[in-house]
C-alpha cells in the first residue's frame, strides 16, 4: 500500500443559508496550528456577509420555531449521529486547532456530541420545567409558555473551537430560535466541518449560520443589527464587551455576557444557556358556561 | 349509503414479519425456555395460530426478577445517566427504523387495522422512548428535587388493545428513570413484546435491564406478588386492577394502575357538528374501541340529538370494516372470542333493557372475530351499557339539556378516566373541563396521545400518571434528606 498518496485538501468557506460560499470581500486569513505551522486558509466574514447571515436566520425562524419540539428533537439528535461518523475527523481538527494531545481531543469531541444529545432532549421539555397554569384570582384559566426569541447572534468561544461552539450553539437551536455564529478567529476549522455535519443533519438552511473571521470586526455589526434579537457575548474581545452591549441596547436586545475567563465547557451547563434565548408568553383566557 | 366507488384491496405485506414458530422468554438477555405449558398465539382475524409462546411459572418469574435486580445493582443503576439516554435514544431510533415491521406484526397478532398500528401505535411507542431518552440525564429538573433514585426492579402487567404503546409506556420511564424490568404482555398479544426483546439486543442494552415473561394470569400474578419487586405498574381492567391493590396492600410496593374508563364524550348545540361527528367515531371506534380512555357515553344536547345521530350514521356508514392489513379498513378484527362473547353479552342486555341497538350494514368476514359499529340510543343512565365497560365498538348515547346536567351525567359513574367537550365556546370549554371528574380531558377532539402528556384516571380509573413529568413520579423517589 502506497503511504505517499498526496491528500486532497479541504476549501475551508463560509456556512450561511445551508450553502458553502467564500466572503463576499474575496478575504480569507491563514490559519495556524498554536506553533505557527500552516493549517488551512480561511474565509474571512465580513460586514455584508454578516447581514446576509441574518437574513438567512430570519427567514428560518417561522419553520424552525414552528416545528414540533419533537422534530426539533430529532434533529438535533440527528446531528449528534452525523458528528459521531466524523469523530476521526474533528479529533484531528480540534487536535491540530488547539494543539491537544490525542486523547484530550477526543473527549472534547466526545463531549461535544453528547451535547447535541442533552439539547436535543431538552426541546420537548422546556415547556413542562420553564412554562405551567397560573392560578390566577379569578374565572380564568391562565398559563404560561416559553417561546424562543428569535434570531440570536453568537461570538463563539475563542478557546474551545467546538465543545465552546456548540455548547454556545446547540442551547441557541434547541429552544427554537436560528442563530448566526462568528467562530474563533485563530481556530475556526472545527466550525466549518460542523456546518457540513449540519446541513447533512435535516437542520434546514438558514437556522444556524457560522461565520469565520473576527468577532472583533463582525460583533458591533451584529449588536446594532435591528433584526437581531438577542446577541451572545461569550467569545467577544474583553475590551469591547461594553461597547457591544450599548449597541446591542438599541434594540433592546437580550445580552449575555462574556465571562470573566472562558469557561470549563465540559461541565453540565443546566439551563443556563437556553433560558437567555427564549420568551415567557402569558395567556389568559375566560372560564364560564 | 350507496358508494360511489368500490375499494379494491390495499393490503399491507405481511413478508416483512419473520414469525418463528416458538418463542421463548427473554431473561436476562436471552431467550430461554419456559417452564409452564406453551400457548399459542392467534391473528384474530383469521384465527390462523401464528405462534407458540413459552409461559413463565414463578420460578421462570423468579428468575427474570433475579436477573433484573442484577442489572438494576451492578450495571442500570450505576450507570451514567446520560448513557441510560443514550439506550434508549438507541431503541427509538431501532423502533423507527424497523417501524413497518413493528405495524405489521401488531395487526396481526392484534387484529387493529394497519393504519393505526403504522400511524398511531408504533410512531408513539417510538416517541415515547424518544421523549424519556431525554428525560435520563435531567432529573433534577423532574419536580422531586435534586438527585431523585429509582425504585429498584419494576413489575409490569400491560394490556392487548395496544401492545407495544403500552409497552413503551411501561418501559421507557422506568428505564430513564434508572430502574430495571419485567414485563408481561397480555397472553393474546406477546409477539411485539418478543420482537421488542429483539430490539434491546440490537441496541446491546445491558442484560436483565429489560425482561420479558409471557403467559397468563397466574404469570402476572407472579410478577406482582414477587417479594424483590419493587414497584408494580398495571394497565387492564378495574378488576385485575383491584385484586392487584390488594395483592400489594401491607407491602413497601409502589403502585400505579390505569384501568377502565366509562368517558363521557360532551357536544353542545353549539359545537360544530361535522366535526364533533368526526371526533364521536374517533373517540368511539378507534382501535375497535378497545381503548380505556374510549368515548363511549355520548352526551348530546338534547335539541340537536336529532341531527347528530343522524349525521353520526351516516358517516359510521362509510366506516370500512375487514382485513386489518388493508390499508382502508377503519375496523379491524375483535382481539379475542372471550372479548367477542362480552361485546355480544353485554349489547344484548342493552337491547333487553330497553334501549335501541341501531348498526350499519355491514358484511362480517367468514372467519375471525368481528363485531360492527354499534349505536345505541334511548339509553337511560340506569342502563348497562352507559355503566359498564364494554372495550368494543359500543356507543351509547344519552341526551342533556343544560351544562349541569352535562356535568352531572358525564360524573355520574365510577370511573374517571377521559372526558371530552365540544362547543364553540371556550370559556364553556374550561368551566366543563373544570368540573368533569376525569384526568384528560379533549376539548375539540379526542383519543389524543403525546409523550409529553400525562395520561391516567381519576376514581377507580386508577392512579398514577404516565406520560410527561408527572408520569417520571411513578418510578422516582426523592434523594435520602
Amino acid at each position: 500500500m502506497s503511504t505517499d498518496r498526496l491528500a486532497v485538501r479541504k476549501t475551508y468557506k463560509l456556512y450561511v443559508n445551508g450553502a458553502f460560499p467564500r466572503s463576499e470581500s474575496g478575504r480569507t486569513y491563514e490559519v495556524t496550528d498554536p506553533k505557527g505551522g500552516f493549517l488551512a486558509n480561511a474565509s474571512w466574514a465580513s460586514r455584508k456577509d454578516a447581514r446576509d447571515a441574518v437574513v438567512a436566520a430570519r427567514a428560518a425562524f417561522a419553520k424552525w420555531s414552528g416545528a414540533t419540539a419533537y422534530n426539533r428533537g430529532q434533529v438535533l439528535y440527528r446531528v449528534a449521529e452525523v458528528m459521531e461518523g466524523r469523530h476521526a475527523q474533528f479529533c484531528d481538527e480540534v487536535a491540530a486547532g488547539e494543539g491537544l494531545s490525542g486523547s484530550r481531543a477526543r473527549a472534547a469531541v466526545d463531549a461535544a456530541i453528547d451535547r447535541w444529545v442533552w439539547y436535543a432532549g431538552w426541546t420537548d421539555k422546556l415547556g413542562a420545567v420553564l412554562g405551567g397554569a397560573n392560578p390566577v384570582a379569578g374565572p380564568y384559566f391562565d398559563f404560561s409558555l416559553p417561546e424562543p426569541t428569535g434570531v440570536v447572534a453568537v461570538l463563539a468561544p475563542q478557546r474551545s473551537s467546538l465543545l465552546g461552539l456548540v455548547s454556545v450553539l446547540a442551547p441557541v437551536l434547541a429552544g427554537g430560535n436560528t442563530a448566526v455564529v462568528v467562530t474563533s478567529r485563530t481556530r475556526p476549522l472545527p466550525a466549518v466541518t460542523l456546518g457540513e455535519v449540519l446541513a447533512t443533519s435535516d437542520v434546514p438552511a438558514g437556522v444556524a449560520n457560522l461565520l469565520t473571521g473576527d468577532a472583533g470586526e463582525i460583533g458591533p455589526w451584529l449588536a446594532e443589527h435591528d433584526d437581531v434579537d438577542a446577541i451572545d457575548l461569550t467569545g467577544a474581545p474583553a475590551e469591547q464587551a461594553m461597547e457591544l452591549e450599548r449597541l446591542a441596547a438599541g434594540s433592546i436586545k437580550r445580552v449575555v455576557r462574556p465571562p470573566a475567563e472562558e469557561p470549563d465547557w465540559s461541565a453540565n451547563p443546566g439551563l443556563t444557556r437556553l433560558t437567555p434565548f427564549l420568551e415567557t408568553k402569558t395567556v389568559w383566557h375566560p372560564m364560564g358556561l | 349509503m350507496t358508494q360511489l366507488f368500490e375499494y379494491a384491496p390495499a393490503p399491507e405485506s405481511r413478508s416483512i414479519v419473520d414469525i418463528a414458530p416458538s418463542y421463548g422468554l427473554f431473561v436476562d438477555g436471552e431467550f430461554v425456555d419456559g417452564s409452564g405449558t406453551p400457548f399459542t398465539t392467534v391473528n384474530p382475524a383469521t384465527e390462523e395460530v401464528l405462534s407458540e409462546v413459552a409461559s413463565a411459572t414463578d420460578a421462570d418469574v423468579d428468575r427474570a426478577v433475579r436477573a433484573a435486580r442484577r442489572a438494576f445493582t451492578r450495571v442500570w443503576g450505576p450507570m451514567r445517566p446520560a448513557d441510560r439516554g443514550k439506550y434508549l435514544f438507541r431503541i427509538a431510533r431501532l423502533l423507527q427504523e424497523r417501524a413497518r415491521e413493528f405495524a405489521v406484526l401488531e395487526s396481526l397478532d392484534n387484529g387493529k387495522p394497519i393504519r393505526e398500528s403504522r400511524d398511531v401505535d408504533v410512531p408513539l411507542a417510538a416517541a415515547h422512548f424518544f421523549y424519556h431518552a431525554g428525560w435520563a440525564d435531567k432529573l433534577d429538573w423532574a419536580g422531586l428535587g435534586p438527585g431523585p433514585k429509582p425504585l429498584g426492579v419494576a413489575g409490569q402487567v400491560i394490556p392487548w388493545n395496544f401492545p407495544l404503546l403500552m409497552l413503551a409506556w411501561k418501559v421507557a420511564p422506568a428505564l430513564a428513570t434508572g430502574n430495571t424490568v419485567v414485563l408481561k404482555p397480555a397472553e393474546t398479544t406477546p409477539l411485539t413484546a418478543l420482537l421488542f426483546a429483539e430490539v434491546c439486543r440490537q441496541a446491546d442494552l445491558p442484560p436483565g435491564v429489560v425482561n420479558i415473561v409471557t403467559g397468563a394470569g397466574d404469570t402476572g400474578r407472579a410478577v406482582v406478588a414477587h417479594e424483590d419487586v419493587d414497584k408494580v405498574a398495571f394497565t387492564g381492567s378495574t378488576e385485575v386492577g383491584r385484586s392487584i391493590a390488594r395483592a400489594v396492600a401491607g407491602t413497601r410496593k409502589k403502585l400505579t394502575l390505569e384501568l377502565g374508563g366509562k368517558a363521557a364524550n360532551i357536544v353542545f348545540d353549539d359545537a360544530p357538528i361535522d366535526q364533533a361527528v368526526e371526533g364521536i367515531v374517533r373517540g368511539v371506534f378507534f382501535n375497535q374501541g378497545h381503548v380505556c380512555c374510549a368515548g363511549s357515553r355520548l352526551l348530546v344536547q338534547e335539541n340537536v340529538h336529532d341531527e347528530v345521530i343522524a349525521s353520526l350514521q351516516r358517516r359510521i356508514g362509510t366506516l370500512r370494516l375487514g382485513d386489518p392489513l388493508d390499508k382502508n379498513t377503519d375496523i379491524g378484527a375483535i382481539n379475542s372470542a372471550e372479548q367477542l362473547a362480552r361485546i355480544r353479552e353485554l349489547s344484548d342486555v342493552g337491547e333487553a333493557e330497553g334501549a335501541s341497538r341501531w348498526q350499519p350494514a355491514c358484511e362480517l368476514p367468514d372467519r375471525g372475530w368481528w363485531f360492527p359499529p354499534t349505536v345505541f340510543t334511548d339509553v337511560s343512565p340506569a342502563h348497562r351499557i352507559a355503566r359498564d365497560e364494554v372495550f368494543g365498538p359500543v356507543l351509547s348515547v344519552l341526551t342533556f339539556r343544560t351544562p349541569d346536567e352535562a356535568v352531572a351525567k358525564a360524573n355520574n359513574t365510577t370511573y374517571g378516566l377521559s372526558a371530552g367537550i365540544w362547543t364553540e365556546k371556550g370559556s364553556r370549554i374550561l368551566a366543563i373541563a373544570d368540573r368533569l371528574r376525569a384526568g384528560v380531558v379533549w376539548a375539540n377532539t379526542f383519543n389524543e396521545f403525546d409523550p409529553t402528556s400525562p395520561f391516567g384516571g381519576y376514581k377507580q380509573s386508577g392512579y398514577g400518571r404516565e406520560g410527561g413529568r408527572h408520569g417520571l413520579a411513578a418510578y422516582l423517589q426523592e434523594a435520602d434528606k
